[in-house]
């Protein structure tokens, strides 16, 4: 009990030397510091509607510094994502009522192609923050947020209702107020669901990065710092090096977040596993064996403890983590029905003006029109489905079945499907206008580059993961080849399919509104297509017809994903669930 | 917060061996009853009309069979879940959310996995809103007292089942509860390790430095609640309700080879398995008034009946189950749906705590293999409500087949989907091995294997 005489604690003065490991966390914090203070600089720089810049200057002496301003938006939009997540995912899955309302809009939520709706949100925010760049930051910003917030917020969603029962009524039991579960049960529950989605629609991001940065809007054109813009002004000059140049960068800027940001948040995630079981394999990270090693992560936590406990103290009014046993079953009714009504009214009313605004502006004639439109892009979309599961599905089984391929490939797919293809549009337009290709065929193409990975990603995943005694049953069987493959490996990755392949039709419906209208150096190139029509409609400012766009497209994607996905998606959990 | 101030005071004064009714009340259960919803809305009650009171100085223990609603009578008490209908109340108030008095040990523990021993142990002093000061001073205190020196800073996973437990008693004493409840604690535990954790327990409790005043235990194993206990109380089940309650007045430790205590748990065997009259049907004229939501089947597949009735007809057609259960280290829980099958096909007698097999019972067992299966399928389709209900329903088929969601329908007016889905599954099985009738899992019909068979 002695070292409670001496102050500072013993323990505090034993060990002053610095480890390795405390040497590089040090260079690795201050360097984090040093690149925050000098990108922040510019995000508030003044701003002027009719002098700002279009492009920005395509030098790679700046190109380190775009970099950085890219990579800031993401992890604000990652932040924001984050807050969101807590903050919608807890209200639907405490609250019976707010569920009803939340949950449908966000499944309609993540079904929008939210880059038709950029210009609108630019708008929005440019006359938010009137006299500073700021208004477009946040423009690209949201942009980058909506890729990632629906899909975080719906594993966080499913991994609050799908707690543990007991460790639900032992947090009841003891008595925990509303924010010590949150920390203590909820986020840690969650926790790896959350970090997995996180990567992977951080992945996804990158493409709304890049196409958020430049954008055009009533005839104007805006261009951010950063890599997208980097190699949109490139493609505007014709530089092809330019063009190569931010390719390049943002191949390292995906490398780097995932290994120093993602790989070592996975591993360290895994501690949050509730089952007593650990997994097959657990992840590892270097970055994450240096920061064990080193005592500034502690002693940064222990510094936050009095924080911790002046939170704990502030937020007790908020009250206990505990539902009332007895409800008044016919207050709870009457309220029921006011909070119908009052949804349905805002809906009638919201559906009735917006049908109006069009009535008024554009006429409602335009509706016919875009579902025509549609069905061109929903044809091209299904084309791709089809095309990527042709391809992909055999070669990720046999992939998936080699532990080496498995290891070599999987790290290779996931970046091939974080890697923003619309900057790699502009040599494949190139082609297709040397070999007389037109945008009606070649969209296709275009579509495909970022969204078929997925499918493949997914078909690999499944087929790993397949058991080894199920395969060395198939094996000792002797089967032909075809046989092996009916029997056991096709059945297998279909519901991993199945998910790889909502993600990459949700990826080529979004795909469709960069793709469907090209401008390649003097050429311009568009295809037929709902993409095409909300791309020109943004270029116009006809805001009715980007709504208009964006409600059939919305349509398509929601209906097929409930008619079809759902559907397939039940069977195949219900059947081939391994 | 509100409890602390009352409970920090000395639990010397604790009056033991209590004499009957003699504590002062801490909960009081009137008239519970707990209904749950099937999904065509009709109610089904788990509870019914239970009175309870956990007094000062008591260790009660609640026995039943998986199903009779303990744990839900467990959880209503611990303001968890809320009754249907009647009240609980902690200290002569009505109990609006979870049990201010209680502290809960769960049967999986339920302990934080991301959270160290120390910071499990310490969760319930923080919700109380102590200094981190005075928390890790009596977390310290209750790891010290339950036998965790050394672990505190292991996570969860790194500990054997036993000690995990010790931690789950740590979190609940810590808090200094008034009533500690415990569902089902030793039963995620091997046997020995559930031995002396236990009598560590009991030893602890008898020297008075146990910080709680009463205990409440959620068992189905007689031996535990004969060794724990100073009043044992019987559920039935379909709905609970308290059958029996029965006093133990036997001093600690308790010796298992005393014949009072023999008596107590042949006793109990009898209470539990709850043949002595009105359960069992009359004989044949009972074929019409049993219907398959009345009279639902035993959890028993046709394999694990045959072995218990091979056992017993080893043993000479006759064996006391306790003994049985033992030898085969089976739980009520593992022996009771067998016994129960056993009863309803009319291939064995239960009486008191013994079995006896019955002339076709002995045939079943000790006949070639299609002599036990025709009488198989006989008695299925004679006493085995559902059974008879699918053949007769199948036979009034003109091909002799029927969809799964035909009787799924059926079932759900007694039970939840689940648990008609495990009727139907259980009734399959007892078809199939009868050779009644077959199914196929993708089309989800039902079809008579040989409807000759049946005319004749």
């Amino acid at each position: 009990m002695d070292q409670l005489r001496q102050y500072p604690a013993r323990g505090t003065l034993r060990r002053v030397g610095l480890g390795p490991a405390d040497l590089v966390v040090a260079a690795g914090v201050a360097a984090l510091l040093y690149a925050l203070v000098r990108v922040g600089g510019g995000l508030h720089a003044p701003f002027n509607p009719s002098t700002y810049p279009s492009r920005i200057p395509v030098d790679p002496a700046d190109l380190p510094y775009d970099a950085a301003r890219s990579l800031l938006r993401m992890f604000i939009g990652l932040a924001a994502s984050l807050v969101f997540t807590f903050a919608y995912a807890t209200a639907a899955a405490r609250s019976r009522r707010a569920a009803t309302v939340l949950l449908p809009i966000l499944d309609i939520l993540q079904s929008v192609p939210v880059l038709g709706f950029l210009s609108v949100t630019v708008t929005a925010f440019i006359a938010l923050f009137p006299h500073s760049v700021l208004g477009l930051e946040a423009a690209s910003i949201f942009a980058v947020f909506t890729a990632m917030a629906w899909n975080m917020t719906f594993a966080f969603y499913q991994a609050l209702i799908t707690q543990p029962a007991e460790l639900d009524e032992a947090a009841r039991v003891l008595r925990l107020t509303r924010w010590q579960r949150f920390w203590t049960l909820d986020v840690p529950s969650g926790a790896i669901p959350l970090v997995w989605n996180g990567m992977m629609s951080f992945g996804g991001a990158w493409f709304f990065l890049s196409a958020s940065e430049a954008i055009s809007v009533a005839g104007h054109t805006y261009a951010l710092p950063g890599v997208g813009s980097y190699a949109a002004s490139a493609l505007v000059e014709g530089n092809l090096a330019g063009v190569g140049e931010a390719i390049a960068a943002m191949i390292v800027m995906i490398l780097a977040t995932n290994v120093l940001f993602w790989r070592p948040l996975v591993a360290w995630s895994e501690r949050f596993r509730t089952e007593q079981s650990s997994g097959a394999e657990t992840p590892r990270s270097s970055i994450l064996w240096v920061l064990r090693r080193s005592r500034i992560p502690p002693a940064l936590s222990r510094s936050l403890d009095p924080l911790r406990e002046g939170m704990d103290r502030a937020t007790r009014p908020l009250g206990l983590a505990d539902s009332p046993l007895q409800v008044d079953q016919r207050r709870r009714r009457a309220g029921d029905v006011v909070f119908g009504v009052a949804v349905v009214a805002a809906c009638a009313y919201g559906a009735y003006a917006a049908l109006d605004y069009v009535e008024r502006t554009i006429g409602l004639g335009a509706f016919p029109h875009a579902f025509f439109l549609g069905s061109i892009t929903f044809a091209r979309v299904i084309v791709i489905v089809i095309g990527s599961t042709l391809l992909w599905v055999p070669l990720g089984i046999v992939i998936g079945l080699s532990p080496r391929a498995t290891r070599l490939a999987q790290p290779v797919v996931q970046i091939a499907a974080s890697f923003p293809a619309n900057l790699i549009y502009p040599a494949v337009v190139a082609a297709f206008v040397v070999l007389h290709i037109g945008l009606n065929w070649g969209g296709i193409l275009l579509m495909s580059l970022g969204a078929q990975w997925y499918v493949l990603f997914n078909v690999i995943a499944g087929a790993s993961a397949v058991p080894s005694d199920l395969r060395e049953a198939i094996t000792a069987l002797r089967l032909p080849r075809w046989e092996r493959w009916k029997a056991l490996y096709l059945p297998a990755v279909i519901p991993a399919y199945v998910t790889g392949g909502i993600t990459a039709a949700g990826g080529a419906w979004n795909a469709s509104i960069v793709a469907e209208v090209v401008d390649y150096g003097s050429h311009h190139l568009v295809a037929e297509g709902i993409g095409a029509y909300i791309t020109e409609a943004t270029a116009r400012g006809d805001f009715p017809a980007i709504f208009v766009g964006v409600v059939v497209m919305s349509v398509y994607v929601v209906a097929t994903n409930r008619l079809v996905w759902r559907r397939a998606y039940r069977i195949a959990e219900e059947r081939f669930a391994l | 917060m509100s409890t602390d101030d009352t409970i920090g005071k000395s639990f010397a004064d604790r009056s033991r061996p209590p004499g009957p009714d003699d504590g002062t009340a801490i909960i009081i259960a009137r008239q519970v009853t707990k209904s749950f919803t099937t999904p065509d809305g009709k109610p089904m009650k788990v509870l019914d009309g239970i009175d309870l009171t956990l007094r000062e100085g008591e260790i009660v223990a609640l026995l039943g069979r998986s199903g009779s609603g303990k744990s839900t009578l467990l959880r209503t008490l611990a303001g968890l879940i809320a009754p249907t209908s009647g009240e609980v109340s902690y200290r002569g108030r009505p109990l609006t959310g979870a049990n201010p008095g209680v502290a809960m040990v769960f049967q999986t523990f339920a302990l934080m996995p991301w959270l160290t021993v120390l910071a499990n142990v310490e969760l319930g002093l923080r919700a109380r809103g102590l200094t981190p000061e005075e928390r890790r001073r009596r977390a310290l205190e209750a790891i010290d007292l339950i036998g965790l020196d050394g672990f505190e800073n292991a996570y969860p996973k790194e500990l054997s089942g036993g000690m995990r437990q010790r931690v789950g008693f740590a979190r609940a004493l810590v808090v200094r509860p008034d009533a500690l409840f415990m569902d089902e604690p030793f039963s995620a535990l091997d046997v020995l390790t559930a031995e002396n954790l236990r009598g560590e327990l009991l030893r602890l409790w008898e020297s008075g430095s146990f910080p709680t005043r009463a205990v409440l235990v959620v068992t189905h194993n007689i031996d535990e609640a004969v060794q724990l206990a100073d009043r044992v109380l019987v559920l039935s089940s379909n709905p609970g309700r308290i059958r029996a309650e029965l006093r133990v007045a036997f001093p600690r430790p308790r010796d298992r080879e005393d014949t009072g205590y023999k008596r107590l748990v042949d006793h109990i065997y009898g209470v539990l398995t709850g043949r002595d009259d009105a359960a069992t049907p009359a004989p044949s004229p009972g074929r019409e008034t049993t219907t398959p939501l009345t009279q639902p089947l035993p959890d028993a597949s046709v394999g694990g009946l045959a072995g218990l009735l091979e056992i017993v007809a080893a043993g000479g057609g006759r064996a006391d189950l306790p003994a049985l259960a033992e030898r085969l280290s089976f739980e009520v829980d593992d022996l009771v749906p067998l016994l129960d099958a056993a009863v309803m096909l009319r291939f064995a007698h239960v009486r008191d705590a013994d079995i006896e097999l019955t002339d076709d019972g002995r045939s079943f067992v000790l006949g070639d293999i299609d002599t036990s299966k025709s009488l198989f399928a006989e008695h299925a389709r004679q006493y085995a409500p559902l059974v008879r209900t699918i053949t007769s329903s199948l036979a009034a088929t003109e091909d002799g087949s029927l969809r799964d969601a035909f009787f799924l329908d059926l079932l759900r007016r007694g039970f939840t989907p689940e648990e008609a889905r495990h009727q139907l599954d259980v009734a399959i099985d007892w078809g199939r091995y009868a050779e009644l009738f077959d199914y196929d899992t993708d089309s989800g019909q039902l079809r008579l294997e040989t409807p000759a068979r049946l005319q004749s």
